[in-house]
């Protein structure tokens, strides 16, 4: 009988022989340039459990470019612990050589000339040659997507998810749970579950009328495989309703209900399962905690906050998994259960290099049939960039630098405020802005560019609220996003501090003066979570924009200063 | 276009009840009379008494709540940044089959939901909840 000590120890040294063969060998490999497909697949199948996982793909069915964040803040319990440590810090952490391409797939730093050598990366095509590939090793590998799928480029709006739903259907998924799906609104969102060929799983997915759980998205499913039964629980992404606009999906009501969690886990566990795997969107910090606070959960596939680890973070008997996003990874996780135990595991987070991974030509057709009815409309060329155009960053991005220009310019505004959202392809130096670009990186069902007055007290209370979401010691009251972005507002933040302590020294960049609480300042912003909200879209605001300036360069944003790391 | 207080869309998300903040100061210490007024002074531990409550109000004006209070005669509830303090005091008889309960409140603000039980020993216990009261953010 192994102990749970035992087990651990089997666990974490299962994912030191991984590491060393599969995960650090990615360097060595590509130094030698020789890096193959064969090598990103390779591994040795072990247990007799196979669980794929993929989530946060935003609607990028074809290959792209994505920084990683270089700015990336723990802050309380999880201060400098992955995945809050960024850059050359990253890749020291894991023993990752400058230059590799685990520096490029993993880290920021040198994106550009790295996104140069080693190409895009994604395409639901390339995924799909992977997942055929596990399957070819172990043909019930359990294939989980953590959500974040239904959204985020132009076919996915114009489709209203159906591009999305068809591809992945076709890379027959065993289930699902969700977050930006919600904001199709919920009557589509029912249209499209009611006929999906899999589970979707959400145990805190609830009536918002009753406050009991919802009937369309049960909490969890069972698989027999190889001889285990391995329960799944879907958990959705809790704060859907504040973060998004919970107009949109009236009938729901969400929460990490952790005490309902638990309830679930002991329920699957009294109906036998060997082995109890969560299909998360809570975001990392809030697996990492919520592994602590619920009892009897092995392995948490993690999702929204987009962050993409080597190797699994064990917390106390639970191995957590985080994917990234875009379709540039797939995480494969290997299990052995017996005995009612999981007795150890081995994983692997295979990176999809799109230049050395061969579509698979079946999804690959199905893509471009996804895509044909748009494409003359996507390609179009709106302007050049000089700069790398990126999201990701606690504070600011350049993309969202260019977005808030565009704001400030488009309409006639002092302050532009714009979402610290976490998806959106980047784009190199030299590249093309096409329109498919420009909606790789606004697209949503909420996405009127509006322009109002506020003052400066209340653009203070928006910063405060904001920071809190991101910055709170209690992962808990994390909402997973970034700080949101603005334009035109310089401020000092000191995220050490409670709510309503953490920003000061705001100042309209344009004078140089210090804003006056009392003050009204004309402020664009988009994504509004507020029914009835007025104004063009943001995609036509920032393509006139862009179309003005015939080539983009937008210069390092220095407009925060932060203290208090 | 008028922005109202309820348009905080942004990505941004403010207090619902900012305009509250700092405007009751004594509100925490009414909370601890209508506590004092129940347990005349008596000593307050914790115990088996649980609030389930949301981290985040997704809407401040219905806030789902529940207490378990394993062994207790009486629960009464508070919500100590609510103006008037007092939600609901609940009796339980022998005959209960469990002693909890569950209601809908409104929260002004960020604030706790404060829960004191009576045990069918006499003593008392308590239980405090934080519930955040904000809208919007601009989840990944």
């Amino acid at each position: 009988m192994i102990s749970r000590r035992d087990f651990l120890q089997v666990g974490m040294a299962a994912s030191a022989i991984v590491g060393a063969s599969g995960f650090g060998n990615w360097a060595r490999l590509a130094a030698q340039q020789s890096l193959t497909q064969d090598q990103l697949l390779q591994f040795d199948t072990y247990g007799n459990v196979s669980l794929i996982h993929v989530t946060d793909i935003h609607a990028q069915l074809k290959p792209i470019y994505f920084r990683e964040p270089s700015v990336n803040i723990g802050v309380g319990a999880n201060k400098g612990a992955v995945p809050h440590i960024t850059g050359a810090d990253f890749r020291k952490a894991y023993g990752i050589a400058d230059g590799s391409p685990s520096h490029y797939a993993l880290s920021a730093g040198d994106f550009s000339s790295l996104a140069k050598g080693y190409g895009r990366v994604g395409g639901l095509d390339r995924v799909a040659t992977v997942i055929n590939a596990i399957r070819a090793d172990r043909p019930d590998a359990i294939l989980l997507d953590g959500g974040d799928t239904w959204h985020g480029s132009y076919t996915c709006y114009h489709t209203q998810g159906q591009d999305m739903v068809n591809v992945m259907n076709a890379l027959k998924p065993d289930a699902m749970t969700f977050h930006w799906e919600f904001t199709l609104g919920s009557d589509r969102v029912a249209e499209i579950v009611e006929n999906l060929p899999f589970a979707a799983l959400g145990q805190n997915i609830f009536d918002a009328e009753w406050d009991e759980p919802a009937e369309l998205f049960p909490p969890y499913t069972f698989f027999e495989r190889g001889g285990a039964k391995v329960a799944v629980i879907g958990q959705a992404f809790p704060y859907m309703p504040i973060a998004n606009p919970g107009w949109m999906f009236p009938e729901y009501s969400f929460g990490i209900r952790d005490e309902h969690m638990q309830k679930m886990v002991d329920e699957v566990r009294s109906q036998g399962a060997d082995c109890v795997v969560v299909l998360s969107h809570n975001g990392f910090d809030v697996d990492k905690k919520m592994a602590t606070v619920v009892k009897g959960i092995d392995v948490i596939l993690s999702g929204h906050t987009h962050d993409a680890l080597p190797e699994p973070v064990v917390s106390g008997s639970t191995i957590i998994v985080p994917s990234g996003s875009n379709g540039k990874f797939v995480s494969r996780v290997d299990l052995d259960v017996r005995d009612g135990k999981m007795m150890g595991y081995r994983h692997k987070l295979i990176p999809i290099f799109s230049d050395i991974i061969t579509p698979d030509a079946d999804v690959a057709n199905l893509i471009d049939a996804q895509r044909a009815p748009y494409e003359t409309a996507m390609r179009e060329v709106i302007g050049q960039t000089d700069s790398l155009l990126y999201r990701r960053g606690n504070f600011n991005g350049s993309w969202d630098d260019l977005i808030c220009d565009a704001l400030l310019s488009e309409r006639d505004a002092q302050i532009a405020l714009s979402p610290g959202v976490r998806w959106g392809p980047s784009l190199i130096p030299g590249q093309d802005i096409t329109r498919e670009d420009i909606w790789n990186v606004t697209s949503m069902s909420y996405g009127e560019a509006y322009r109002s007055e506020m003052t400066g007290e209340f653009l203070k209370i928006v910063l405060e609220d904001v920071a809190d979401n991101i910055f709170n010691p209690d992962p808990y009251y994390q909402q997973g996003g970034d700080m949101v972005r603005t334009g035109g507002l310089g401020y000092r933040i000191d995220i050490s501090k409670p709510q309503g302590e953490r920003i000061s020294n705001m100042t309209l960049l344009k004078t140089g003066e210090t804003i006056d609480p009392s003050k009204s300042y004309v402020v664009a912003g988009w994504a509004s979570v507020n029914e009835g909200t007025e104004g063009p879209k943001i995609w036509d605001v920032v393509e006139s924009h862009i179309r003005k300036q015939g080539t983009v360069t937008v210069q390092e944003n220095n407009s925060v200063d932060v203290v208090g790391v | 276009m008028q922005l109202t207080r309820r348009d905080l869309l942004v990505m941004g998300s403010v207090g619902m009840g900012a305009t509250l903040m700092g405007a009751l100061p004594a509100i925490a210490s009414l909370t601890d009379d209508e506590i004092a007024k129940i347990t005349g002074g008596a000593d307050v531990s914790e115990g088996d008494l649980a609030i389930t409550a949301p981290e985040i109000a997704e809407n401040g004006n219905t806030v789902p709540i529940e207490v378990t209070a394993p062994g207790a005669v009486m629960v009464a509830i508070f919500a100590d940044g609510n103006p008037v303090p007092n939600v609901a005091s609940v009796k339980f008889g022998p005959m209960n089959p469990s002693r909890s309960a569950s209601t809908r409140i409104r929260l002004a603000k960020t604030q706790n939901v404060v829960a004191i039980a009576q045990m069918e020993d006499g003593s008392f216990q308590k239980a405090t909840s934080n519930v955040k009261v904000t809208i919007g953010g601009c989840g990944g």
